[in-house]
């Protein structure tokens, strides 16, 4: 193809956007719309999603040491758990530490006349799956100088529901909102072009291939694609960092953390403008689809 | 230049036999009249010359292009041979003039140097110079129509089919049209015009084909419409 036939396709795809606005307009406020709502969905997802791991991660496992090894030995077996699979993270607290939690925790005159020897050394320890605790309970069990290992199975199983729940209707939430929104894009952009179905049987009589009448649909679908994506982006933007800021200086702030806007900016950004341009181009030439068989 | 030969055309949505036994030539230069009242098929011609139809049954052939075998991929090639003029005119309102009748250059990949100089001079051979850059709406129903005849005619084509083109227009736009369209073929374009407007098929001494009930009852040279429509 010549360039400058490229560029007048181009040039007529541009021209196109503007000759029609408000069809155009209407394009692309119904992308972005759809797009923050999907947004929208998927980051209160994604958030809810991260609050689950902050409570598993506060579900730790508890190993006692064997009160007869030596304080040396003891510590010593803090490689032989971190050998172990499944382990995040293993922390040593002597005897004297966990009574000083204790204190903390408690009444502190119910301690004063114990012996920090009463306690036993131990470690705390995180899961990086919470559904193998029983397994990584089992494992810790085995290593010689453990004595006994608390672990709140129950806790693990009634997370592992949660998520498993949340995953499930998320999923079909956005399945069904991902449909709704094609649905309603594609029928707005076919909208648009059902006004030009006049113009694309003229193009047809005086001998345009299907591919010269595509061509500015296909541009005209990718800009305002892409606009409809970059703006919906900005706006998701705009609408998530004023709500986090609501929940951080708000009573919720001490019992909930939000997910920062720089952790999900970039698979956002892509995931509008591909959706945007995936819609734009798409459905314009499905839109005109129709039309060509004149 | 147009062969039909025993052409039966059945609409496959209503089973309607809309064309039936159509047998004729059209040669290279010929100025031809098709006539017949509303309904007995002068559409369906048209449709089936441009390839918009097939046929059930029988052999079309158009500037060399055998339409029972054309494939679809293919129609544009056919369709760029051709200068097709409607009763509507069936302008892009959203270009001037001047646009319109490029962008059936663009449409076949011209040079822009070559647009340059034909779209004027096709403008200038209909009589629009000074209206390239007007708007369809601005325009008369005669001039618009003949903006259609100059986007037919901007690629050379060998035939130019006229399908109703005076419908919209008054008697005198009418004849203008007809001696427009006269002086075309007189430069070597073939030219075939649907009508039924007897009065000014009868002012021109030409080759009329009148088709009634999707059949062609006459055939004659005789420069007058001798067939009376309803």
């Amino acid at each position: 193809m010549k360039l400058n036939r490229i560029g007048y396709l181009i040039k007529s795809g541009f021209k196109g956007i503007f000759s029609h606005g408000l069809m155009s307009f209407a394009s692309v406020t119904i992308i972005m719309a759809c797009l923050i709502i999907m947004g929208s969905f998927s980051l209160l997802i994604v958030n809810i999603n991260n609050i689950i791991d902050d409570l598993e991660n506060e579900n730790e496992v508890v190993a006692f040491v064997d009160e007869n090894l030596s304080d040396e030995a003891a510590q010593a077996l803090q490689a032989d758990i971190e050998a172990l699979q499944n382990i995040s993270g293993v922390r040593f607290v002597s005897r004297e530490d966990a009574r000083t939690s204790f204190e903390e925790d408690y009444d502190k005159s119910l301690f004063s006349d114990i012996d920090s020897s009463v306690f036993r050394h131990r470690y705390v320890i995180n899961l990086a799956d919470i559904s193998l605790m029983g397994d990584t309970k089992a494992a810790l069990e085995s290593v010689d100088g453990i004595a006994k290992v608390n672990a709140h199975l129950e806790y693990a199983k009634g997370f592992i529901t949660v998520r498993n729940i949340v995953s499930v209707v998320s999923l079909v939430l956005i399945i069904l909102l991902t449909a709704v929104s094609l649905l309603i894009m594609t029928n707005t952009i076919k909208l648009a072009t059902f006004t030009r179905r006049e113009e694309i049987a003229i193009m047809k009589m005086v001998g345009a291939s299907n591919g010269f009448i595509r061509c500015p649909f296909v541009v005209e679908g990718l800009v305002l694609g892409l606009l409809g994506g970059g703006l919906a982006f900005l706006l998701e933007w705009g609408i998530y960092v004023l709500v986090c800021n609501k929940i951080v200086t708000g009573v919720t702030g001490t019992l909930i953390s939000v997910v920062a806007f720089s952790t999900v900016m970039w698979p956002l950004l892509i995931a509008f403008m591909a959706a945007g341009v995936l819609v734009g181009v798409i459905g314009g030439m499905t839109a005109i689809r129709n039309y060509l068989k004149v | 230049m147009v062969q039909m030969n025993d052409v039966k055309m059945v609409y496959e949505s209503s089973g309607m036999v809309a064309l039936e036994d159509i047998d004729f030539e059209i040669h290279e230069g010929e100025f031809v009249f098709l006539v017949g009242p509303s309904g007995s098929g002068k559409t369906t011609i048209i449709k089936l010359l441009t390839g918009e139809v097939q046929a059930a049954e029988g052999e079309i052939s158009v500037n060399g292009f055998d339409l029972r075998r054309l494939k679809r991929r293919k129609l544009p090639q056919l369709r760029r041979t051709l200068g097709v003029i409607f009763q509507d005119f069936r302008l892009i309102d959203k270009l001037t003039v001047y646009e319109n009748v490029a962008f059936a250059m663009h449409v076949v990949g011209a040079p822009k140097k070559e647009i340059d100089d034909r779209v004027p001079y096709v403008l200038e051979l209909v009589g629009l110079n000074g209206r390239e850059k007007r708007f369809p709406q601005e325009l008369s129903g005669g001039e618009q129509q003949r903006v259609a005849i100059a986007r037919a005619l901007v690629n050379n084509p060998r035939m130019i089919i006229a399908d109703e083109p005076t419908g919209n227009l008054d008697p005198v736009r009418s004849l203008e049209l007809m001696l427009l369209l006269e002086k075309i073929n007189a430069l070597g374009t073939t030219v075939l015009v649907v009508t039924h407007e007897k009065e000014l098929v009868n002012a021109f001494s030409k080759r009329v084909v009148a088709i009634d009930c999707g059949r062609v009852i006459s055939d004659g040279m005789d420069g007058y419409y001798s067939y009376e429509i309803e």
